[in-house]
């Protein structure tokens, strides 16, 4: 069982990756033999039947690794990988209500990136606390992520938008506003990409150093640029030497791996930068311009329904599973059904947030543009709960 | 009240867009040429034709879309900073804790109300604007809205027809028509469309049902927020209380009549394989009180049981409308042993048991040996010179005792401070006290809840999933035909999914024989 949970995990990130070359294959390749209209048929053909066998994997993963210890969706990696899988699922879905080829160009890789990232965590089955032993754990994590997929895929097509929509007049706010969400989507696969690397140089240094009095260690994964307050070496793993910092951190940054998780971002940002220099010196175009061609082809009008419509099957789905049901089970288990823990209130701005934007567009005409930019918005409100208030913001929900 | 005459001769009340009767579009600068404006069928509301006394603006202000909005997005701002640290009802001393542990960041997050931001009253406030906003901006609406759609009328202007989103014309003669309409008709009908026919036009409708969605939504949210608002109102229907108890003490609860006896505190742990490989952390399976509940009986005084059984993290006990649930465990020491030596003889002379929560006066040992306790602090502390204790709870428990034996003159003084040697002090006494053993017991920390507004909390949040999936996962379609003079004008309207209303009449037409394109020409 255990095998089987490891080979699906493999062939799922490999199809989904599979799916992602062959959808942007369908859209770029200029099919000399056959016409460019049979050759985007035919790889957009490949794209979704080889998302639907990674989702198949997907499913045998899920029901592996719930007969091995029960539950599927309890720690960081369990979560982001069903994430994952709910944008692969709501992708699909509007694949085969819109036939949008393109749309596979961009929402299968966000699947490989987020599947990427959730495999940096620790992948062991783990047994579960008090507090998540419930079968609303599953209830209410599934539904949550499959709204959050959805509206995933409305970010998607927002981000399509907006690069369909600058392709045609460059000198603009927007445009130069596109090019940075570009480079801070790089930054994440940028992190992806830094801990990938190390991880496979089993790069590690322990850091010892004084909180409040009390002696703590702290493990980097990644080389130190910035290391804790007062740090002193206490063991290194590394195969190229580096153990020293750059700068400590201020005294200020003395939370859990406070200085650790800091580097990383800092990795992040560097590794980002980098491809994004990488990408600019090879192509000499910027990342949105790379991206046009694959989008040119696209109905303004028709996208900007894509983002509606997904944003409108995801928020109710959303409410339902991480309002509603969730608050059915804080009920059950802290004895109230809501308490203003930071995962339950970012859940709560998530909501307001695409009422707002629901609003917005319903009855003051935000259609088009501005619509686009809210779904990009969202998106970052949907990641900012699963990153930020994980790791920065402490809290009940902090499982990771 | 003054009217707009419409030329098909039907009256219009002030602020109406689109003629009540006959949809043509009355008093619009220069805009002739974009797609109709189709909210609310362009009926006036309250809103727009009652404008002069107080309650008016007042109406006026909450029934915009853009108040509520923009009421919304000063709530989701103001909720961002309250996540950053934990808020108060996590810590133990607001006014120091946030100081102490973020500096002046904290200093100042705490003097800015952020640290309990979401019961600050403006929080409280924007809430309750949202609730009062989503009560006017409904009736302003739905009113209006339903009595259009329920009066709606199958011959439409051609100006209306013609300027909908989606529409389309075609050069037909008199003789193709009837024909044609009866066609279309059969295959709109097809396709579960409620279809009217008066004369030459014929109205379909579908799904008219998923309007009333939002609506809906609504009413369940405004039952939400007053079963929010009962809970502080309502005396007794609200109780959020916390109490520990030791394994085997009957404590009463606070806040209600009920007494509950903690008969057994378990924790159990994870088996070392049950967890992953590799790994040497420990972690708790399950947190257990196995609890009695009584309640007094006002005649005789005495307990009568009412329910048992057993608390566990996600298994609260219910009685009635008392929930409790497992919240904390903690192990405790509740007895302490302490061991008599006489130095002088080198002899333990006895022992005996101290109960700290109850501790006796006077121990009698073997050999007429008495102690007296003279003093006692369960939380010890000094405070200045002064000796004094935190709390009454046995943390860091503290004696004088006085030792009296046939032995001595007059009675010895001893102190005995829990984790602190004293040997230097007792240098001169005959007898020495030694603590022998602990006898520790597990506490649990219990929450006590009634929340008697949960059921209209809840049904309203149910009622609201209701009212999204109505409105979001259906769709109001319409489509307009009217043949005039030569020509079949077709239009249709739908609240969403353009998409696939242009592909359902696309696949109509085209089955009726006259295929028209609806789909926007990819550039």
């Amino acid at each position: 069982m255990e095998q089987l949970m490891q080979v699906s995990l493999g062939a799922m990130f490999f199809l989904y990756l599979l799916s992602a070359i062959a959808f942007v294959m369908a859209v770029t390749g200029k099919g000399s033999r056959v016409g460019k209209e049979v050759h985007t048929r035919r790889w957009g053909r490949r794209g979704i039947i080889l998302a639907l066998i990674g989702i198949i994997s997907n499913i045998i993963f899920i029901a592996s690794r719930l007969m091995i210890g029960g539950h599927f969706t309890s720690n960081m990696f369990e979560f982001t990988s069903f994430l994952a899988f709910a944008i692969a699922v709501a992708f699909v879905v509007i694949f085969f209500i819109y036939r949008a080829i393109s749309m596979g160009a961009f929402a299968m890789p966000l699947v490989v990136i987020l599947l990427a990232y959730a495999i940096n965590f620790p992948t062991e089955v783990e047994p579960l606390i008090p507090a998540l032993q419930s079968y609303w754990l599953h209830i209410h994590v599934t539904t949550a992520a499959l709204g959050e997929g959805a509206l995933s895929v409305g970010f998607v097509a927002g981000l399509v938008y907006l690069i369909r929509w600058v392709g045609e007049d460059h000198s603009t706010r927007t445009a130069a506003w596109l090019e940075v969400v570009m480079a801070v989507i790089l930054m994440f696969v940028g992190f992806v990409a830094a801990s990938f690397t190390f991880g496979a140089l089993d790069y590690q240094v322990t850091y010892k150093h004084v909180v409040d009095g009390q002696l703590m260690a702290q493990e980097y994964d990644m080389p130190p640029i910035a290391g804790p307050f007062d740090g002193e070496l206490l063991e290194s793993q590394t195969p190229f030497g580096w153990t020293q910092p750059f700068f400590e951190v201020p005294e200020w940054m003395k939370g859990e791996n406070a200085a650790s998780k800091f580097n990383s971002v800092l990795w992040s940002i560097i590794a980002g930068l980098i491809l994004y220099g990488l990408l600019r010196l090879l192509f000499r175009k910027r990342v949105y311009e790379m991206l046009y061609p694959v989008v040119r082809k696209m109905n303004l009008e028709n996208v900007d329904e894509v983002s509606y419509r997904a944003i409108a099957i995801g928020y109710p789905i959303f409410t339902l599973g991480a309002l509603v049901f969730a608050m059915i089970w804080a009920h059950e288990a802290w004895g109230r059904f809501w308490g203003w823990d930071p995962k339950e209130t970012w859940a709560l701005i998530t909501w307001l947030y695409y009422s707002a934007y629901l609003h917005f567009r319903l009855s003051r005409g935000w259609h088009g543009l501005k619509s686009a930019w809210m779904a990009v918005g969202g998106f970052l409100i949907i990641m900012i709960n699963l990153i930020v208030v994980n790791f920065v913001f402490a809290g009940l929900h902090s499982y990771a | 009240m003054e009217n707009t005459k419409c030329e098909c001769g039907h009256n219009n009340p002030v602020g109406t867009a689109l003629c009540e009767y006959c949809g043509k579009p009355l008093d619009e600068g220069g805009q002739k040429n974009r797609p109709l404006e189709m909210r609310y069928e362009g009926k006036a509301r309250r809103s727009q034709t009652r404008t002069t006394s107080l309650v008016d603006r007042v109406w006026r202000f909450f029934s915009s879309v853009k108040v509520a909005v923009w009421l919304i997005v000063i709530t989701l701002l103001l909720a961002v900073p309250g996540t950053f640290l934990p808020q108060e009802n996590m810590v133990a001393r607001p006014e120091v804790f946030y100081a102490q542990e973020y500096g002046a960041f904290g200093d100042l997050y705490y003097r800015l109300g952020l640290s309990n931001v979401y019961e600050s009253p403006l929080f409280i406030a924007l809430l309750s604007m949202i609730g009062i906003s989503l009560v006017v901006c409904s009736l302003d609406r739905v009113i209006p809205l339903y009595k259009a759609l329920k009066n709606q009328q199958t011959t439409k202007n051609i100006q209306f027809i013609q300027r909908q989103r989606v529409s389309c014309s075609q050069p037909m003669t008199e003789a193709e028509k009837s024909v044609m309409l009866d066609r279309l008709a059969e295959k709109l009908s097809r396709k579960r469309y409620r279809v009217s026919r008066e004369g030459d036009s014929i109205l379909a409708e579908k799904g008219r049902f998923s309007r009333w969605g939002p609506y809906i939504n609504h009413i369940g949210l405004i039952l939400f927020l007053l079963g929010v608002l009962l809970r502080f109102l309502v005396p007794g229907w609200y109780l959020d209380e916390t109490v520990s108890i030791r394994e085997g003490e009957v404590k009463k609860l606070p806040g209600v009549d009920y007494y509950l006896k903690n008969e057994q505190a378990k924790v159990e742990f994870y088996d070392q394989d049950e967890m992953p490989e590799g790994s040497e952390q420990s972690m708790v399976k399950e947190w257990k009180t196995e609890a009695v509940l009584y309640e007094k009986d006002p005649q005789t005084d005495k307990l009568q049981k009412v329910n048992e059984g057993s608390i566990v993290v996600n298994h609260p006990m219910k009685y009635g409308d008392l929930l409790l649930y497992q919240a904390d465990f903690n192990t405790v020491t509740d007895a302490i042993v302490l061991d008599v030596k006489d130095k002088k003889t080198k002899e333990t002379v006895g022992n005996f048991k101290v109960d700290l929560n109850n501790p006796q006066e006077k121990y009698r040992l073997d050999n007429g040996v008495e102690i007296n306790i003279l003093n006692y602090f369960p939380d010890f502390v000094m405070e200045g010179n002064q000796p004094t204790t935190k709390s009454e709870n046995p943390n860091r428990p503290a004696f004088v005792f006085a030792v009296d034996s046939p032995k001595l003159d007059k009675p010895e003084r001893s102190w005995l401070i829990s984790g602190t040697d004293l040997d230097g002090i007792h240098q001169n006494n005959r007898y020495e006290i030694d603590l022998k053993n602990l006898e520790t017991v597990h506490v649990s920390g219990l929450m006590v809840r009634i929340d008697k507004s949960l059921p209209i909390i809840f049904i309203g949040a149910g009622i609201s999933v209701i009212g999204l999936a109505m409105g979001f996962f259906w769709y109001h379609r319409r489509v307009w035909l009217r043949w005039k003079e030569g020509t079949l004008y077709l239009g249709a309207h739908t609240n969403k999914n353009w998409f696939g209303l242009r592909r359902e009449l696309e696949q109509v037409t085209e089955e009726a024989d006259m295929p028209l394109q609806f789909t926007p020409q990819q550039k």
